[in-house]
């Protein structure tokens, strides 16, 4: 039975530095998989809407914020 | 029926503060006792006055009053940090400014901590719960999640910053850097801190858009770092449950990597991811265009957050931590690089095509000269972290220089610009009263930063080569006091940056003062808008 220090050491170095790996070289890829384009485009935008009231939320004339915003 | 529960619990609270007050075994623990006492007293009649009476429960609009105390808490607290450093730099340069009437209380070591937790936990805390505030709520179409709980973060977190700072004067601390509260401030701010992360997760989980921006992600990963960081470097023994002193559960070695664990990762994830949020959100908002490539900001939040974390063993190059671990602390720095420098450029070809923008608005200048200080001090990091370096440069002023042309650069210029953003529009004002006033402050803080950060490298370097000179026989040339008589020069230099800092921000207060009270309020937008 080896000491909790040696099995972890030897679990971190192997499997854990894998899975992590794999996770991160995934998650690399998956932000350039085809067709992402346009989902980022639109999520960039995301600052430039519904600067002052919630999505929703009607204005002060009536017209509803976020409609306002995307018919500009 | 909720507010009868709060009332019982106040009333509890400030009982057993009382009774702590009481029974308390050193002065801090007292103050401390009395301080709690006093807010809990004073809530527990505030809520008895407004039990039962009807509420208003505002719906179509976001929650922007605790943004905005958030904002003054930010401006109040940085000029605090600010003066204290700038105090301490002078005492460093003559000792006699450490009074012999104050000594105990206004020493160098007892401001010391208290410069820090002000600059980076009063002042870049508060910075980061007002964006964060604001920010998440313009992202996710909603209003805050959990009603006042916001109110409840932003209030819990200056107290805890009171109990720090009045703990730090009257001696309690465990003298870990950077997390010198004791340890029932600790538990406070646990309480706080999971308060912080349900009200900002609540936000985003009743999200009306359907992506989570890219600001979002970084102040996540802010919040929860921080969680784990705290709970595991303040795992200490209280000695008595009526005294403040307390006692670290690990020792040695163990100690010390828990400790640059915790120490750096509050520089990647309190300083760098949290303000990386402000950044992804300010500077399209101030450049008016979006951020240059939304793919690079995702590989720079994966990347950062999959380093930072390694990178904390560089502090301890030459000590008991075993070789393997420092080297795997100085490898992970160096690759940091790469993550930071995309975030860099990211944040600089924003304003491809508004570049035009820098001449004519001082705000984005700021913001400019704000990555460009990120990109500085992580170039500077990296660097500073392999282990040749470090045996130069560990131990002296050339780390505090590094610290500076971070935290002044970075951290200072990017909450000034989120201030100069933010102050128009949470008070609806038409304009900044004074658009000079910025520029005024603009070049104070770059000049004051440069004085800063160049005086160090002298210093640090100079005091790195003559701490290491020995002569034909193996003597070493100098003795520690040379090095200090070497360099009064430039701690009077570096004293005198901070004074050029200290004053610009002390211009932004009055300019941002101005704005709210002599600013014209902003027209509402006429009726019929002609079709686009």
């Amino acid at each position: 039975m080896q000491d909790t220090y040696t099995l972890l050491r030897h679990f971190a170095d192997s499997w854990m530095l894998l899975a992590m790996f794999t996770f991160f070289g995934a998650a690399v890829l998956f932000a350039f998989r085809p067709g992402s384009r346009r989902t980022h485009d639109d999520t960039a935008d995301i600052p430039f809407r519904n600067d002052s009231k919630p999505a929703g939320a009607e204005d002060s004339f009536g017209t509803r914020a976020n409609m306002k915003e995307a018919a500009q | 029926m909720w507010d009868y529960a709060k009332i019982a619990a106040l009333g509890l609270v400030a009982l057993a503060a009382a009774i702590a007050a009481n029974f308390a075994r050193d002065l801090a623990y007292q103050v401390h006792a009395i301080i709690i006492l006093l807010v809990a007293g004073g809530l527990f009649i505030w809520q008895v006055r407004r039990t039962d009476e009807p509420k208003a429960i505002p719906a179509g609009e976001y929650m922007d009053d605790v943004v905005r105390a958030g904002v003054i808490a930010t401006a109040f607290w940085g000029v605090v940090g600010f003066a204290a450093g700038t105090f301490i730099a002078f005492q460093l340069a003559f000792p006699q400014l450490n009074f012999e009437w104050a000594q105990g209380y206004m020493n160098f070591g007892k401001l010391r901590p208290l410069h820090t937790s002000a600059v980076i936990f009063a002042f870049g805390g508060n910075a980061l719960l007002a964006t964060s505030f604001y920010i998440v709520q313009r992202t996710s179409a909603v209003r805050l999640w959990g009603g006042n709980l916001a109110w409840f973060v932003f209030w819990g977190y200056n107290l805890f910053i009171v109990l720090a700072a009045t703990g730090y004067l009257l001696g309690a601390t465990q003298s870990k850097e950077y997390a010198e509260p004791e340890w029932y401030v600790d538990l406070w701010l646990t309480i706080v801190w999971v308060a912080y992360l349900l009200v900002f997760l609540g936000t985003i989980m009743t999200r009306k858009e359907k992506h989570i921006y890219v600001a979002n992600w970084f102040f996540l990963s802010f919040i929860v770092t921080i969680a784990m960081l705290h709970v595991v470097n303040n795992l200490v023994i209280p000695v008595s449950i009526f005294g403040a002193r307390s006692v670290q559960v690990m020792a040695g070695v163990q100690d010390a990597m828990t400790q640059w664990w915790y120490g750096h990762n509050a520089v990647g994830f309190f300083l760098t991811a949290g303000f990386l949020g402000m950044m992804y959100y300010f500077v399209p908002k101030q450049a008016e265009r979006p951020i240059f490539s939304y793919k690079l900001s995702i590989v720079h939040f994966w990347a950062l957050i999959f380093l930072y974390i390694w990178a904390g063993p560089h502090h301890l190059h030459y000590t008991a931590l075993p070789d393997w671990a420092s080297t795997l602390g100085m490898v992970f720095s160096v690759v940091l690089w790469m993550p930071s420098w995309g975030g860099m450029i990211n944040g600089l070809m924003t304003l491809s095509g508004a570049w035009d923008k820098l001449r004519t608005d001082p705000i984005i200048r700021m913001m400019v000269v704000s990555i460009g200080f990120y990109g500085m001090s992580t170039f500077e990091g990296p660097m500073m972290s392999i282990r040749a370096v470090n045996s130069l440069s560990h131990y002296t002023d050339w780390t505090i220089g590094h610290v500076h042309s971070g935290a002044l650069g970075w951290n200072g210029m990017i909450t000034f610009g989120a201030l100069y953003f933010l102050v128009p529009k949470l008070w609806n004002r038409e304009r900044l009263y004074s658009l000079s006033a910025v520029s005024w402050h603009f070049w104070l803080a770059t000049i004051g930063i440069v004085l800063y950060a160049s005086s160090m490298w002298v210093t640090g370097i100079m005091e790195g080569l003559m701490w290491r000179e020995v002569d034909a026989n193996g003597f070493l040339v100098n003795s520690f006091a040379d090095t200090v008589a070497a360099k009064f020069p430039m701690y009077v230099v570096r004293g005198l940056g901070g004074v050029l800092f200290l004053s610009g921000a002390i211009i932004m207060c009055v300019n941002l003062w101005l704005t709210v009270t002599r600013g014209t309020a902003k027209q509402a937008a006429p009726l019929a808008q002609p079709a686009e």
